[in-house]
């Protein structure tokens, strides 16, 4: 008989841990669940990102507008 | 459309029915891992957490109920090793020289500490195929690993444990 299948081993194993076989969930866990997925960071969209980056080029090319749009801010 | 299709879609009525569905028996696994109902529930919010990351992912022709233990073990596995540097094991315990309760609950103890010291991978084997009595066959699909390599898992993490229990004066 090998170490794994020695009954007396396994034995003090179990005694040792105590299964938890009848350990069942005892409520629901799906506000929990909700509260989680709450906790996202806030993504920003990618439309928002290419409309960043379209402005930050028109800006680029049209320097004189700068003050304009800050202007309007 | 199918369940799975649209939770991998992202919806979250779908997720919803698949967490109320699944809940109970990822918690029942992650318990008989971690032994600890508090624990185990934070890791089931955890396990469904990753699993609803990766929706997209996710092939619908799969079987969800495979996929979340695996993710589960995987969460407890890491759990088990940041754990690890909790367990001391003490070598001042010796075996009880006559069958006295007090020194029959300390040698308990002490086998439960020793086995919490091995590696989270083989204790991990070991609890759900020696102590759980699991089938092979369950725990290599959730390790994600052949059962021949759960065998071998097992058998280390026993002898391992003979060593150790030798090393502190019992003759298991």
């Amino acid at each position: 008989m090998n170490e794994m299948n020695d009954p007396k081993f396994q034995e003090i194993f179990k005694r040792a841990m105590a299964p938890m076989a009848d350990w069942e969930l005892k409520h629901d866990l799906w506000p929990r669940m909700l509260r989680r997925l709450d906790e996202r960071p806030a993504r920003v969209a990618w439309l928002d990102l290419v409309l960043l980056a379209l402005l930050v080029i028109w800006c680029a090319i049209f320097p004189a507008v700068i003050p304009e749009l800050l202007y309007n801010l | 459309m199918g369940l799975l299709e649209q939770f991998t879609r992202g919806e979250l009525e779908a997720f919803e029915t698949l967490f109320r569905q699944h809940q109970g028996e990822v918690y029942r696994w992650i318990v008989r891992i971690v032994r600890n109902q508090a624990l185990a529930e934070d890791l089931t919010i955890e396990t469904f957490w990753r699993i609803y990351r990766a929706h997209a992912g996710f092939d619908p022709a799969r079987s969800f109920g495979a996929w979340a233990p695996m993710i589960a073990t995987n969460l407890a596995i890491d759990h088990l090793k940041s754990a690890r540097h909790e367990v001391e094991l003490r070598n001042d315990i010796r075996a009880p020289t006559q069958v006295d309760p007090r020194a029959q609950a300390e040698m308990m103890t002490a086998l439960a500490r020793a086995f919490r010291s091995l590696p989270a991978k083989l204790q991990v084997a070991a609890t759900l195929a020696l102590v759980e009595d699991r089938p092979q066959e369950e725990v290599g699909e959730a390790l994600g690993i052949s059962v021949s390599a759960v065998k071998s898992r097992v058998f280390r993490a026993t002898r391992l444990l003979r060593k150790r229990l030798r090393r502190m004066g019992f003759e298991p």
